[in-house]
């Protein structure tokens, strides 16, 4: 069979068989016992040509349900933002978007020089003094956080708020098996974590307390009266997840005394695409720096003095360090990370904390409307771009006949907090217009009462 | 080599000081010429219970982290708190400026299993 896209010719292939001194290619199979040989060609579909193949891949592609189409208002770790076309322009160069592990500094200081500057923004936006290169996702940056604050504390309880991701405490759950850590959940009240509770649970085997910030639900935690409560145990660390974006506006995690800062970057510049990849970030203090995990890209200077980039403390990572290094990631999400670095970039300081500012006003007059209209916004504390309505009926039942009406409706918070069922979860972004959060209120009071 | 004829050795490479019922611990000028610039050094807490032939830190040059192995057991009573900013101590005065740790012994038996400077040579060129 011809394949129009493998470059050899007849000729080529009988060279190839001449070198090798065999008559066909069936000859180099002859060590394979002739029973287990399957005889019959491989039950596929006739090959399509390329112009049926782009028609019946184009006809799948068309099931799906696009934000482009349909108004969104989920959120829930996952958001639709403004993505400026900028990015796509510059992850699309091939010099980035081939780029492998810039191993080698010589020629890969465009690839350093980028994640560089992802790196000083993080530091920027979380107010600690050592970023890495990026992490696999939000979700496993908190694990490996959890993870190197029992290494370097030597304690195996960490205690961790229900008001943290659900899914991020999956991811948790599953990373805590190997060391064999102990964690416990601390309940909310009224949308943040149970400050009493809390109080009760620390103690001298604590590794560290795990806050969201803003939290599951939209609210901001109170992470100062938190740190104090920690204090009390000298060595317990305050491990904080934070949505980059809400960091533009609202105290970084820094300057309340966070140990390790971590989150994911899908805020800036990617794409939700289906839950992933998205793009993680670590950020720490200067004392844990040897501890951290992944990719650490440095600054120094060439032999001609002049200023460069290179990977730097690598003998903390897997490959080197064994089984005494605290991750076994050797990776980092380069790419992503690039098309975080080219929004951030763009968007600007400024523009950013205007960003964020507008996703927080949007959000307001969403609960005004709503309330206005009715429904019950539960949880009165201060929030970022996410607030709780309670409904009257079952969220996905809700969901499907927004969906009809061109609206992806928000996250029903029944599926894992039992005391949350029919309640929804709903993200108001700086892309939602009046217009749309005003047509999506009456859609959501016709679909209750209709 | 420079090898001091004061010293007792161990076979991870560690020289021991004895000053009473405590001891002085740092890493041999062999270990240091075969690890390379020095960049890092992690020592234990002082109040730290170490054990003999467990590690109780690390020493990091560019191309590895190795352990540092105890000789002894015992508590730690001092930590060289300078290799923290001068690493390069180790490199450049491994039996002076770079001293890691001082322990007070548990058990001064131990020594008998440690290395004479003849032995500890002996044991280098072995390799």
């Amino acid at each position: 069979m011809e394949f129009r896209y493998l470059p050899m010719t007849d000729a080529d292939k009988q060279n190839m068989l001449e070198q090798i001194g065999i008559q066909s290619t069936d000859e180099l199979f002859s060590n394979i016992p002739g029973k287990i040989r399957l005889k019959e060609d491989l039950k596929l579909k006739k090959p399509a040509n390329e112009f049926q193949l782009k028609k019946e891949l184009a006809s799948m592609a068309a099931r799906n349900k696009h934000t482009i189409d349909n108004t969104s208002f989920l959120g829930a770790g996952v958001y639709d933002h403004f993505i400026p076309s900028v990015v796509d322009h510059v992850i699309s160069r091939s010099e980035f978007y081939t780029a492998y592990t810039p191993y080698q500094p010589e020629i890969s200081q465009g690839e350093l020089q980028a994640i560089f500057e992802f790196q000083t923004m993080i530091s920027e936006l979380t107010g600690m003094p050592v970023a890495n290169s990026s992490m696999y996702d939000g979700g496993t940056a908190l694990a490996e956080a959890m993870n190197l604050s029992a290494a370097s504390t030597r304690k195996k309880k960490i205690i961790v708020s229900k008001a943290v991701h659900p899914e991020s405490r999956a991811v948790m759950e599953t990373y805590a098996v190997g060391p064999d850590l102990e964690i416990v959940e601390i309940d909310h009240h009224n949308g943040v974590t149970d400050l009493e509770q809390l109080a009760k649970e620390l103690d001298e085997n604590t590794a560290s307390v795990i806050i969201q910030y803003p939290n599951f639900f939209g609210q901001i935690e109170p992470l100062a009266k938190i740190k104090e409560l920690i204090q009390e145990q000298k060595k317990t660390m305050l491990v904080v997840s934070s949505n980059p974006l809400a960091l533009g506006y609202l105290t970084p995690p820094g300057e309340f005394g966070a140990d390790i800062v971590v989150g994911d970057t899908q805020v800036f510049g990617i794409p939700a695409q289906f839950g992933g990849p998205h793009c993680g970030y670590f950020a720490t203090t200067d004392k844990l720096m040897r501890k951290v995990p992944g990719r650490l890209v440095g600054q120094t200077t060439d032999e001609n003095g002049l200023r460069g980039y290179v990977l730097t403390l690598q003998a903390r990572e897997q490959h080197i360090r064994r089984d005494k290094a605290t991750s076994n990631i050797c990776s980092n999400q380069a790419l992503n990370a690039l098309a975080s670095s080219v929004a951030m970039s763009s968007i600007g300081k400024h523009g950013l904390r205007k960003m964020a500012e507008l996703n927080m006003q949007k959000a307001r007059y969403a609960k005004q409307k709503l309330e206005a209209s009715g429904f019950e916004v539960v949880f009165n504390g201060v929030f970022f771009n996410e607030i709780v309505v309670k409904l009257s009926n079952s969220v996905s039942t809700i969901n499907k006949k927004l969906l009809d009406r061109g609206i992806i409706g928000g996250y029903d918070l029944g599926k894992n907090y039992p005391d949350l069922d029919q309640h929804m979860l709903i993200a108001v972004t700086e892309i939602r217009t009046k217009e749309e959060i005003e047509a999506f209120v009456i859609e959501l009071g016709e679909i209750i009462n209709g | 080599m420079n090898l001091p004829n004061d010293l007792l050795y161990s076979e991870e490479h560690e020289w021991v000081k004895k000053e009473g019922n405590k001891v002085r611990i740092g890493i041999t000028d062999f270990a240091q010429d075969e690890l390379g610039d020095i960049v890092f050094v992690e020592l234990p807490e002082v109040g730290e219970e170490i054990d003999a032939d467990e590690p109780f830190g690390s020493v990091e040059s560019v191309k590895t982290v190795s352990e540092l192995y105890a000789p002894v057991s015992g508590t730690v009573v001092e930590i060289n708190e300078e290799l923290e900013d001068s690493p390069e101590f180790v490199n450049e005065s491994p039996y002076e400026n770079a001293w890691m740790i001082v322990v007070e012994l548990s058990d001064e038996a131990e020594l008998d299993k440690l290395l004479s400077p003849e032995a500890y040579q002996a044991f280098v060129e072995e390799d």
